[in-house]
């Protein structure tokens, strides 16, 4: 039962997830946190945090590892399957049709018409992020850290996995 | 056939641990080394199974994996080379959060979770922003706007499952009538 509410869990969004990665995070966090409520919004944005500090693909890091804290190492074999194998598979089944629609526009205006979509799905994630970041580090040291790691984002070439690591050596020293 | 196998291995393994930035900042990588390094592909196919991989949805390093280990070793070349992209790394991420929970009553490790979380909210906000962006350039900001409010409230008001909001939109735009002037290549 736990492993076919995993697969569904990983695979829905997969399979409506067009846009790469990062557009598949609020899906797993709808299913992950809101839906099954396997992990909270803090366990879920220490794991996001993990995985954009870590290299390979966003998605697949995320199913392994939530897999795993919610059923063992079947469960993490689950999750990534879940992950990869359909769109892998029809890739390899159907490659001849999709080869013909490879530049159609009705698919191009597939991952257009999502995005909006997504973006709203990510603008609720940050309220979520924001919310759960007052709620425990408090209002002074969440502008702080969201100011400083703002800066290192957008201003600088700064790799992620440092802005990471800040907000880590941050709260032990400060929060701890 | 077994020299192959370790070649794919190795391959998406350095894929795999060299590639920061989530899917799409691998595909040089694995360009780097399935066209230039190993020659299993030409510059012609291995853009025709991007665009291909791009029609689909799910990531695409793990597709590019799984296509490209098929066509070079068979069903074993495929999962050998899925396996090298992602394995190594989940197993590190799971050493890595298991360790943490096991030391999660301490409190500088209880700070640690906390400071992160506004780091997160950041990096959520600039790419809520990266998408707003990316769909303004192709809907412009007016049916941005109009259609993430429309499925917000549908989501979060009405509790509509977002994949069945997303998967209506995959459905409209694929029955759309498609425009004649942009279908050169379904025309030869």
């Amino acid at each position: 039962m736990i492993y076919w509410q995993l697969f569904l869990a990983f695979f829905i969004p997969n399979i409506v997830g067009y846009g790469g990665g990062p557009a598949i995070i609020p899906l797993i966090e709808n299913e992950v946190v809101g839906r099954y409520g396997w992990m909270s919004s803090q366990a879920f944005a220490e794991t996001l945090a993990l995985a954009n500090a870590l290299p390979s693909p966003i998605a697949t890091k995320m199913a392994g590892y939530i897999g795993y804290d919610v059923a063992g190492v079947p469960g993490s074999l689950i999750a990534t399957f879940a992950t990869v194998a359909p769109s892998l598979l029809l890739m390899l089944v159907a490659l001849g049709t999709l080869y013909r629609y490879r530049e159609s526009v009705k698919v191009k205006s597939m991952s257009q018409w999502v995005r909006p979509v997504v973006m709203t799905l990510m603008a609720y994630l940050t309220w979520r992020f924001l919310d759960q970041g007052l709620d425990t580090a408090g209002i002074l040291h969440t502008a702080i850290i969201g100011g400083i790691a703002g800066v290192l984002l957008l201003a600088t070439r700064v790799h992620p996995a440092f802005v990471v690591c800040f907000g880590l050596v941050y709260g032990a020293l400060l929060l701890g | 056939m077994l020299r192959t196998q370790t070649q794919l291995f190795l391959a998406f393994l350095r894929i795999g641990l060299f590639g920061f930035g989530g899917g799409p900042s691998m595909i040089p990588l694995v360009h780097q080394e399935v066209v230039k390094r190993h020659a299993w592909m030409d510059d012609e196919a291995f853009a025709d199974v991007l665009a291909i991989g791009n029609t689909l949805p799910g990531p695409i390093a793990t597709k590019m994996a799984g296509y490209i280990g098929y066509r070079v070793g068979g069903s074993l070349g495929a999962l050998n080379a899925v396996i090298a992209v992602i394995g190594p790394i989940i197993v590190a991420m799971i050493a890595l959060l298991s360790l943490y929970a096991r030391h999660g009553d301490q409190r500088w490790v209880q700070g640690m979770g906390q400071g992160v979380v506004p780091v997160v909210m950041v990096m959520m906000a600039k790419l809520t922003w990266d998408f707003f962006t990316k769909s303004r350039a192709s809907l412009g900001w007016l049916v941005t706007l109009v259609m993430g409010a429309v499925a917000g409230g549908l989501i979060y008001w009405l509790d509509v499952h977002p994949g069945l909001v997303i998967g209506a939109i995959l459905i409209a735009a694929l029955l759309r009538p498609e425009p004649h002037h942009t279908t050169r290549e379904t025309d030869t």
